[in-house]
């Protein structure tokens, strides 16, 4: 692996977002008008609610740590359509970049946007809500590297997806984080979900984040063996979706897809 | 030793077969003129070349490396330019130099890309982007990235294809210089026979996936009865029944 190379993704991906308000814009946009509307609501909610019971870190953390999971699946989804967008795979897979390369330029590319989002959602939450991260104490650290990992793991089986199904698809990977939640109780305990639904929670990493999360708000410790499992398990299914893009990437090879990528490539 | 080698190389897709078990070599300082109507393989040809298409039996090997299980190296010893396939016109002529230079990862990359900017009467449009540029200079900044890493195979695909007659022979000086000052072999497919027979030292003439004629293109029509190439493409794209086994 290059690591040279690796950083060409990164640059090409600087490159865009530097001469471009419209993908500058994005990065923090979505994330400050929630952390804006979350950030009041908990407050009418803290001044309605039972005294004693702060809602800022249970709400407006959740909604943040949610935030930066969605923005680090986009991360790598968004790097990868500019590709998908400017027609660009037979000039980049006809140089001596290797798939391993490309796919940790993506993952780079997140982690350095998502780093943007992530530094204006707490400025806006410390300074303008109060939200305090010294709260969950070092558990954020666990917290923050599950969802970054789940966030990788998702963000590259969703480019996969669009790599096999044609640039149409990139509609399946928008609300993707949208159709988990539910699942892993950002806002709510999982125990409120019916039986089936929690058999769900319990293979998706996030659940043990804000499972954890609550524990700490209401002054019980966040479990660590299920941190770790979490934390194992999201790395097994950043190897999963990792092995599911390069049998894509062969099966484009074979088929020609690379070669003639196109608007509909369902067959 | 040639740069390039291919042997039996044979592309199905479903029930057509688009590359037929040809075999070709192309050395050094030979540009080797790949003709052929539409549909004929050429491209399959090339792209298979470029290793991003898989080929169904067969083996292409560039500099002594087999592009299957050395494709890196291999790559890096290529370059190529397509009609088909400007380069992303989001990003300036500059930064896309720079971005695809890294990729091949060409030393001194600030002076070739000075250097190439200059042969290619681009300084002008160093900041541009390339989406704004016409069909023209974007061909000329495609042709610019396939030199940045001095490939030692370049495959061109219709290079001069949305060119004006007067820049389309400025551009087929460049590129016979570049291959004289290298010593490169190119892969040129091109409709143009008067361009084919001015430039190519050698053409194969691809009907349904096969080699039927393979000669130099100055001699090749007398020996098939024909007056000009052009006369020849013609008669490969009607009748290639009649020339096959010539």
């Amino acid at each position: 692996m290059s690591f040279y190379r690796i950083f060409t993704i990164v640059l090409r991906q600087l490159y865009l977002i530097r001469g471009s308000f419209s993908r500058m814009f994005p990065l923090f946009s979505w994330i400050a008008v929630d952390m804006v509307l979350w950030g009041f609501l908990t407050k009418y909610l803290n001044t309605v609610a039972i005294a004693g019971f702060n809602f800022v870190p249970a709400l407006l953390g959740a909604v943040l740590l949610w935030d930066f999971f969605g923005r680090i699946m986009q991360g790598v989804t968004i790097a990868f359509f500019e590709d998908v967008w400017s027609r660009n795979f037979l000039n980049i897979f006809a140089t001596p970049l290797l798939i391993s390369e490309y796919v940790s330029g993506l993952v780079l590319t997140s982690i350095l946007t998502s780093l943007v989002g992530l530094i204006v959602m707490l400025v806006i939450a410390t300074f303008f809500f109060n939200l305090s991260f010294l709260v969950y104490g070092f558990m954020i650290i666990p917290f923050l590297l599950v969802l970054f990992l789940f966030g990788i793991s998702l963000g590259i089986f969703g480019s996969a997806l669009v790599l096999r199904l044609g640039p149409a698809s990139e509609w399946f990977i928008w609300p993707i984080p949208a159709f988990i939640s539910p699942f892993v109780g950002v806002l709510y305990p999982i125990s409120t979900l019916p039986g089936w639904m929690q058999s769900i929670s319990k293979v998706l990493p996030p659940t043990y984040v804000f499972e954890g999360l609550r524990a700490i708000i209401q002054g019980k410790p966040a479990s660590i063996t299920l941190l770790g499992i979490a934390t194992v398990l999201a790395l097994f299914y950043i190897f999963l979706a990792y092995q599911f893009f390069v049998k894509i990437y062969r099966s484009a090879l074979k088929s020609g897809l690379i070669a003639r990528y196109s608007a509909e490539n369902v067959s | 030793m040639p740069i390039l080698s291919v042997s039996k190389l044979k592309k199905v897709y479903g029930d057509t077969v688009a590359v037929d078990d040809i075999s070709f070599d192309v050395v050094n300082n030979e540009i080797v003129g790949l003709l052929g109507p539409n549909g004929a393989g050429k491209t399959t040809t090339i792209n298979m070349i470029l290793g991003v298409l898989m080929p169904n039996a067969g083996n292409i090997v560039i500099d002594g490396l087999d592009i299957f299980s050395h494709r890196s190296k291999a790559i890096a010893r290529t370059n190529f330019s397509a009609v088909y396939t400007p380069l992303p016109g989001n990003l300036t002529v500059a930064q896309n130099l720079r971005i695809f230079g890294r990729l091949y990862e060409v030393k001194n990359l600030s002076k070739r890309i000075e250097e190439l900017l200059v042969y290619f009467d681009l300084v002008k449009f160093r900041d541009k982007k390339c989406g704004v540029l016409s069909s023209g200079e974007q061909t000329r900044v495609s042709l610019a990235k396939s030199m940045l890493n001095n490939p030692q195979l370049l495959l061109l695909d219709e290079p001069t294809a949305s060119l004006d007659p007067a820049t389309a022979r400025d551009v087929r000086v460049r590129i016979r210089e570049f291959v004289a000052q290298s010593g490169a072999g190119v892969l040129w497919t091109s409709h143009n026979m008067y361009e084919v027979e001015e430039v190519c030292s050698r053409v194969l003439f691809l009907s349904h996936g096969k080699i039927l004629l393979e000669g130099n293109p100055k001699t090749l029509p007398a020996e098939h009865g024909k007056k000009t190439l052009e006369e020849l493409f013609i008669a490969v794209a009607r009748e290639p029944l009649t020339l096959e086994g010539v």
